[in-house]
């Protein structure tokens, strides 16, 4: 059975095109209401979006002995967060590759929140509990909330309208709690685009009103909903990387160009995956994640053979046309030795190898 | 939906004419893809079978194979479609239509699905 987030009525209203993801019943895009994903990715890089992505989980760890296990299982320097910080992480395994990637909240030193994928919520919670947490609890609250991201450039001045907090004091991976449009929220500067834009975390019961409160203040600023579609081809474009597809429980976390998330810093102690992830951090890894643009006519896909001279050598992880670089472009795991910008690779399509070069990454960055 | 076209389940249309069928996809088709981006077309001259892959369309989202709705010889081919993929999307039974096939046998056009038997298909949940 499909599971429907509290929004599905906003959705169809607004003429999505539904599917399955992780589980839940999700809007692709809104094609039906004249948008679709090249619409709604142009819409976020040069105005601003409003995505539904509460099929995300939430876990709570609450407890004096919080951070301590924080540290012992996933792999950024929790004790760097301040009350009001969020951090990007990961729940590293013995060979450094991730259970999932997560961000970690702290509310305060007694309790953190960790925001994980859809897909891997059941396994990470199982994950968690097997760490033997000590000195503090694991909830996992995903039921009790809704989470939507609104983004692009016009995101600041369309939520600011709404909030009672001052925008501008909450920096970029921060986070506060406040009312939006009479609804107790909390407001974070994160997301998944490569644009300015905030997560907002509500109880399920509050989502609709919140979500149609942001849709009618946005209405003169350009802002659309936009669906899983272009939040794949945004986060592309700013080379995040999609659990599942770019990294997974066979890809270390240096592997894919996140070795800053890797704190082996002795005050940290240990954690499960730091001997192979510092081994990698110290001497650099065998294979390293890059992006490439094609030169020739073709669009790599997931799952597509990648060649160096002829022969293959992995598979593409994710790859796509790119809307607003106008260009075709991917990622996929490469040895050291070929993975200097403007290397060539054949990207092997409907069985004939298709030119492209290794680009530097992000593919797009936003003008600060 | 038009009537003077005949329609497959892969949700191609032909149009024949004094032998000469153009193929294109159908509305429905392109509203299932979502933003064409691509497209690729065999040559003129290139053989195709009925049921045959002869191309392929893609979205921002999905690969999709083109199958032929006739077996013939292709005597033209829209390479508009490579500058301008997005006109699929806009007029799909237009300028959208991608090749012409001299038919070899005008009875493999005559079996398709009419446009109403195409529209009760598509509203079975194909």
């Amino acid at each position: 059975m499909l599971l429907k987030t509290p929004l599905h009525a906003q959705h169809t209203g607004a003429g999505a095109r539904m599917a399955p993801f992780g589980g839940w019943d999700m809007p692709i895009d809104y094609s039906g209401g004249g948008l679709g994903v090249i619409k709604e990715h142009l819409a976020v890089r040069s105005n601003a979006g409003l995505f539904d992505v509460s099929h995300m989980g939430e876990v709570d760890i609450v407890g004096p002995g919080a951070l301590a296990f924080l540290q012992r299982v996933t792999s950024n320097d929790v004790a760097r967060l301040q009350d009001g910080h969020a951090q990007y992480s990961a729940l590293p395994m013995p060979n450094g590759a991730p259970v999932d990637d997560i961000i970690v909240y702290r509310f305060n030193a007694e309790r953190y929140l960790l925001v994980v994928n859809a897909s891997n919520r059941a396994k990470d919670v199982a994950w968690l509990q097997a760490q033997g947490p000590a000195g503090c609890e694991l909830n996992d609250r995903s039921d009790e909330f809704a989470l939507l991201a609104l983004q692009g450039p016009k995101a600041a001045s369309i939520l600011q309208g709404l909030a009672s907090s001052d925008l501008a004091s909450i920096g970029y991976y921060k986070f506060t709690t406040g009312m939006v449009s009479g609804l107790s929220a909390t407001i974070a500067r994160t997301g998944y685009t490569g644009e300015d834009g905030f997560e907002i975390m509500v109880p399920s019961a509050d989502a609709p009103a919140l979500w149609d409160a942001l849709m009618s203040a946005g209405a003169g600023d350009g802002l659309v909903p936009a669906g899983l579609g272009a939040r794949d081809t945004l986060r592309l474009e700013a080379k995040m990387c999609l659990y599942g597809n770019d990294i997974d429980e066979t890809t270390t976390l240096v592997e894919a160009g996140l070795g800053w998330i890797v704190c082996v810093e002795p005050h940290k102690g240990d954690f499960s995956g730091r001997a192979v992830l510092a081994e990698q951090k110290a001497r650099g890894p065998a294979r390293k994640l890059v992006g490439f643009e094609m030169k020739e006519r073709g669009i790599a896909r997931h799952g597509y053979p990648v060649l160096v001279g002829g022969s293959p050598v992995s598979v593409v992880t994710s790859g796509s046309m790119a809307p607003f670089l106008g260009k075709n472009i991917g990622l996929a795991y490469v040895p050291a030795a070929h993975a200097a910008v403007g290397s060539a690779l054949g990207i092997e399509i409907r069985g004939a190898s298709v030119l492209a070069e290794i680009v530097k990454t992000p593919f797009y960055k936003r003008a600060r | 939906m038009t009537n003077d076209l005949r329609y497959t389940k892969d949700h191609e249309w032909v149009r024949l004419t004094d032998g000469t069928g153009r193929i294109g996809i159908t509305d429905h088709a392109q509203q299932q893809l979502g933003d064409v981006v691509f497209v690729e077309l065999p040559k003129v001259g290139d053989a195709v079978t009925s049921g045959g892959r002869f191309g392929t369309v893609e979205s921002v989202k999905a690969v999709s194979e083109l199958f032929s709705p006739v077996t013939g010889t292709v005597t033209a081919v829209n390479d508009e479609l490579q500058k301008k993929p997005e006109s699929v999307n806009a007029d799909p039974y237009g300028s959208a239509w991608m090749i012409e096939v001299q038919v070899k046998d005008p009875a493999e056009v005559a079996a398709l699905m009419s446009a109403g038997e195409y529209d009760a298909f598509v509203k079975s949940g194909h």
